[in-house]
């Protein structure tokens, strides 16, 4: 097995692969992408990613409630989403077929698990004739493997059982793809002995099926070509490859050290957050603690009272647990405690589509809680913001005193891009003091505290610890008194009050504006999260098609860019896709006065870069002929 | 049973904010209020190490009257924020005040969670058998058929009796007594300090504006001798002036009896410390409500790995296994490649 082809194949150079692997949720599908995905990025391609779970844990095999998915798509160039249309999908079963072939680019590849194409599983996935011989595959190039066959046969010798024999064909099917796109092997084959370590059998099986599948490519004659993607010209430096999830996770164990305090976290489960709850609580030797609470009121009021007590707080969740937060999260305005809301978008309503993103909470982490109970919303554009967002939000809610909330998205959550790590020392601190002396004095001249006086440039209030010799003091959900923080129903008081805590939020510091693209241009493309990556590469084929566009992308939502609004009014039109019915845009038509046309979608599946550019042209069409 | 040992750095003066106490002129929230800001110098702890946390309700106002730290939360939720503060502040001395509406009805959930993890926190429940704040709806400990005004033909619901509840919960600390007698809450509320675990107190008290005298059939002065049964670690459990009455385990159930009619090795021996909550469980239930014979004192206490602590030694365990924080390190853990 060499790198080179023995029947001398013409090695084709390509630009870039979008690769879908498909099949049943037992079949290992995620492995073999994430293992493609890893090899991919030590080759120096730039690369995304986007898996695709099945909401059910354990559909019925060979069924398309089972089907499970992982599309990745690798390029020698700089590239920011997924990829619209898969050209390479590998289906092990008809029901992986049956879902994804309306996915597949026309003309695109097909590598299929033959074997798999029996009348059982033709049944189950709901084909009448065989789609291998009834003209449903025309439109494709088809490459028909006996991969359960073959995968079998290589494993034999390893004394496999029969039964279990066929588990290894994922592995045929990595082996494969890796000698269709000039993969080294190596990396696969440390990784099975890793993964797999102290099960002999296991690593032989696997081993074996990999071989198989890169010398099936070689020696059966069924391909034309193989193919190379060369490195991207990506910034130098050390990179690793993560998902929001694990992201988002490491920023906020990461902010607890840049605060040097201790991190909370306060959690219960749902997708597609869970995982940032898994991996917190890996992180216990950063003396992280996790709580898995009994709800998501616990949740969040656990990290209240950590809050109260010195701690780094946050607490994790998707929109059904935000929405039960809701009460606490007024309470952590009133207090004026620093916390950290994480929602992970999902769709909606009720439990709507657990698996699937949208962004449809904005409005509820805007105004989703009882009266005036404002807080600074923030949402990270990709992958590997969500371990900036983490810290920038953690900076917010500590130096304000404030609960923050943080939107990402199921999208964000899973997929993942080549990250280039930064330099450790360069993160900012954000550290606070916590307050030990007396602020104030009472009539007969002795030094008193005084919860609620205000910083003047912040107007947060100190933070005083319990433990704190002297500095005993109640907070509660009770009108306090400006100042003196005591019980007060005082008219005056209270609008002050409220107008005080409204003004700490505005006044939260937010950079300005950052114009991508054309600046100048007639039009501006308005994002918020995760749609970025679909924006950015939808401006860039306008351009490169001739169009003038410019992209704003706001990562702080709540308050928004102070310049936001001179910004937009540049342009003769703001277009702004979102995954909801228009919620940004009401924002900003609301606090502005400028008209920002929606642009939307709400299918639980991200924007394609094709969508978004499709949309965008036609206005841009009609600005042109107006 | 006062504690010796420690000598007082504060007086019970000490423990009073500077706050005007606001519940009803004869609410028996003021006796418990007392006997808590009593206690507290002879606990060893100091106001600054100290944090009342509350839901709300006429007891949950409790925290603004202590001059220590406090939390005055939302509605049925301070079990849970007082968890959160208990696993980041194992050093604090945190107690938790509710009423039977904040604690048994919106944060039933919260409080046997709390209970079941043992969670260093020491829950008073004020017990006055009606939602107080509200102005006098029934409430989940309510006897049924109570007329209120959200119940004029009589409330349908059956109460929940808080001990039971508790120790279903696998609370460690199961307590009661009751805003008539001073001492024996401060020895009460003393025992649930000392508890290394969640400690659970019921108090019976008086609202006197919208449920007076619920409890005066057994608390009264002149009531209690034949209603209220003081539960004595390691003693055959008796009562009455002259200890004329005792209880026995009959097939599984308390029941009282005129001593004179059993020998005294019938009596059921008191054991707190039992693993077994059925024998706490029974005495829980042997009075049908607040008119007959009822059990006050402690009815288990029982050593439980204690939640805080737990999660302490998993951080330690952790830093000794991956080593200390490595911002680093944590950033290459997924592996990384060079461009
Ligand atoms: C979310 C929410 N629902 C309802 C209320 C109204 N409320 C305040 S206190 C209370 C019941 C109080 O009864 P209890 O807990 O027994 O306390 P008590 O006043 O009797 O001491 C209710 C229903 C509230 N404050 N918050
Ligand atoms: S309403 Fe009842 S419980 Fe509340 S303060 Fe008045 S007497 Fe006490
Ligand atoms: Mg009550």
């Amino acid at each position: 097995m060499t790198d080179t082809a023995s029947r001398e194949l013409p090695l084709q150079e390509i630009d870039e692969v979008i690769i879908r692997f498909a099949g049943d949720s037992g079949d290992g599908m995620q492995l073999t992408g994430d293992q493609f995905t890893s090899i991919s990025a030590a080759l120096g391609n730039d690369l995304s990613t986007l898996p695709e779970f099945p909401a059910e844990i354990r559909a019925p095999q060979g069924t398309l409630a089972g089907v499970s998915a992982f599309q990745v798509r690798i390029s020698d160039f700089d590239i920011t989403t997924p990829g619209d249309a898969p050209t390479v999908l590998v289906a092990m079963n008809p029901a992986a077929l049956k879902a994804q072939l309306h996915n597949l680019a026309q003309g695109g590849a097909l590598i299929l698990n033959t074997d798999a194409f029996n009348d059982r599983n033709l049944e189950k996935a709901g084909y009448a004739s065989n789609p291998l011989d009834d003209g449903t595959l025309d439109d494709y190039r088809s490459y028909p493997v006996p991969m359960s066959q073959i995968t079998r046969d290589a494993v034999a010798e390893h004394g496999v059982k029969p039964r279990d024999a066929e588990r290894s064909k994922n592995f045929f099917a990595l082996g494969l793809i890796s000698w269709m796109y000039t993969r080294p092997v190596e990396p696969t084959l440390e990784f099975i002995n890793t993964k797999f370590r102290g099960r002999e059998q296991v690593i032989n099986a696997n081993t074996a099926a990999f071989k198989a599948g890169y010398n099936f490519g070689e020696t059966a004659e069924i391909f034309e070509a193989h193919y190379e993607v060369k490195p991207a010209p990506l910034a130098p430096g050390e990179y690793t490859n993560v998902n929001g999830n694990t992201a988002l996770a490491w920023g906020c164990v990461v902010a607890g050290q840049l605060a040097r305090l201790p991190v909370f976290l306060g959690s219960y489960p749902i997708t597609p957050a869970s995982d940032i709850l898994h991996e917190m609580s890996l992180k216990k030797n950063f003396g992280v603690r996790t709580f898995q609470a009994e709800d998501e009121i616990a949740a969040a009021a656990s990290a209240v009272g950590a809050a109260f007590g010195g701690a780094l707080a946050f607490t994790s969740t998707s929109g059904p647990g935000l929405a039960l937060k809701g009460e606490t999260l007024s309470l952590a305005v009133s207090l004026e405690l620093p916390m950290v809301v994480l929602d992970i978008q999902r769709g909606g309503p009720s439990t709507g589509l657990p698996t699937k993103p949208e962004q449809a909470d904005l409005m509820m982490a805007m105004y989703g809680r009882h009266s005036e109970s404002p807080l600074p919303v923030v949402a990270p554009r990709s992958p590997a913001d969500c371990f900036d967002i983490a810290i920038e939000a953690s900076r917010i809610a500590l130096k304000y005193r404030t609960p923050v909330i943080v939107l990402s998205d199921g999208y964000l959550a899973n997929s993942s891009e080549p990250w280039l790590l930064p330099d450790v020392d360069e993160l900012p601190d954000i550290g606070v003091e916590f307050a030990t002396e007396f602020n104030g004095t009472n009539e007969d001249g002795d030094g008193i505290f005084l919860p609620y006086l205000r910083d003047p440039d912040t107007l947060a209030r100190p933070w005083a610890i319990p433990g704190t010799p002297g500095l005993m003091h109640r907070v509660g959900g009770i009108e306090k008194e400006d100042g003196t923080g005591n019980i007060s129903y005082e008219p005056e008081n209270h609008q002050l009050m409220i107008d005080l805590r409204q003004a700490k939020v505005d006044g939260v510091d937010v950079p300005d504006v950052e114009v991508a693209g054309d600046a100048h241009a007639d039009l501006v493309i308005l994002g918020w999260g995760s749609t970025w990556g679909a924006i950015d590469a939808a401006a860039g084929r306008l351009r490169e098609d001739g169009f003038e566009v410019a992209h704003v992308h706001l990562r702080h939502l709540n308050p928004l860019p102070a310049d936001l609004g001179e910004v937009l009014r540049r342009y003769r039109a703001v277009v702004c896709p979102e995954m909801n019915k228009g919620q940004l845009c009401d924002l900003v038509r609301a606090k502005y006065l400028i008209d920002v046309e929606h642009i939307g979608k709400i299918d639980g599946v991200p924007f394609t870069t094709g969508e978004v550019t499709s949309a965008v042209r036609k206005r841009l069409e009609e600005l042109a002929g107006s | 049973m006062t504690d010796t040992s420690i000598t007082p750095t504060t007086q019970p003066g000490d423990w009073a904010s500077d706050q005007e106490v606001r519940w009803c002129p004869g609410c028996g929230d003021y006796s418990i209020l007392t006997a808590m800001r009593m206690l507290m110098p002879s606990l060893g702890t100091e106001p600054h190490n100290t944090v009342f946390v509350s839901g709300i309700g006429c007891a949950a106002r409790f925290p603004y009257y202590m001059n220590s730290y406090g939390v005055h939360g939302i509605h049925g939720r301070a079990p849970a924020i007082a968890t959160g503060l208990a696993m980041a502040r194992p050093d604090l001395d945190v107690w938790v005040i509710g009423g039977d509406g904040d604690m048994l009805s919106i944060g039933g959930n919260h409080l046997i969670h709390a209970l079941r993890r043992n969670v260093k926190i020491k829950v008073l429940l004020f017990n006055n058998q009606i939602y107080g704040l509200t102005k006098g709806q029934f409430s989940p400990t309510s006897e049924i058929g109570k007329v209120t005004k959200s119940s004029p033909m009589g409330s349908l619901d059956a109460p929940f009796n808080p001990l039971a509840v508790a120790l279903g919960a696998e609370a460690s600390f199961v307590a009661r007594t009751h805003d008539m007698d001073r001492q024996h809450m401060m020895d009460t509320f003393r025992r649930a300090h000392e508890h290394d675990g969640a400690a659970f107190v019921e108090v019976f008290q008086n609202c006197n504006v919208f449920n007076d005298g619920a409890f005066e059939g057994i608390t009264k002065k002149q009531n209690r001798d034949a209603n209220l049964i003081p539960l004595a670690h390691g003693e055959p459990i008796r009562f009455g002036a002259d200890g004329e009455f005792g209880v026995i385990d009959e097939s599984g159930c308390a029941r009282v009896v005129h001593t004179a009619d059993v020998s005294t090795d019938e009596l059921l021996t008191h054991d707190e410390t039992k693993h077994d909550p059925s024998t706490a469980f029974m005495l829980a239930r042997l009075a049908r409500g607040p008119f007959e014979p009822t059990p006050i004192g402690v009815f288990r206490a029982v050593r439980r790995s204690e939640y805080a602590m737990a999660s302490t030694r998993q951080l330690a365990a952790a830093q000794e296994k991956q080593g200390t924080a490595d911002i680093a390190q944590l950033l290459r853990s997924r592996g990384t490649w060079y461009v």
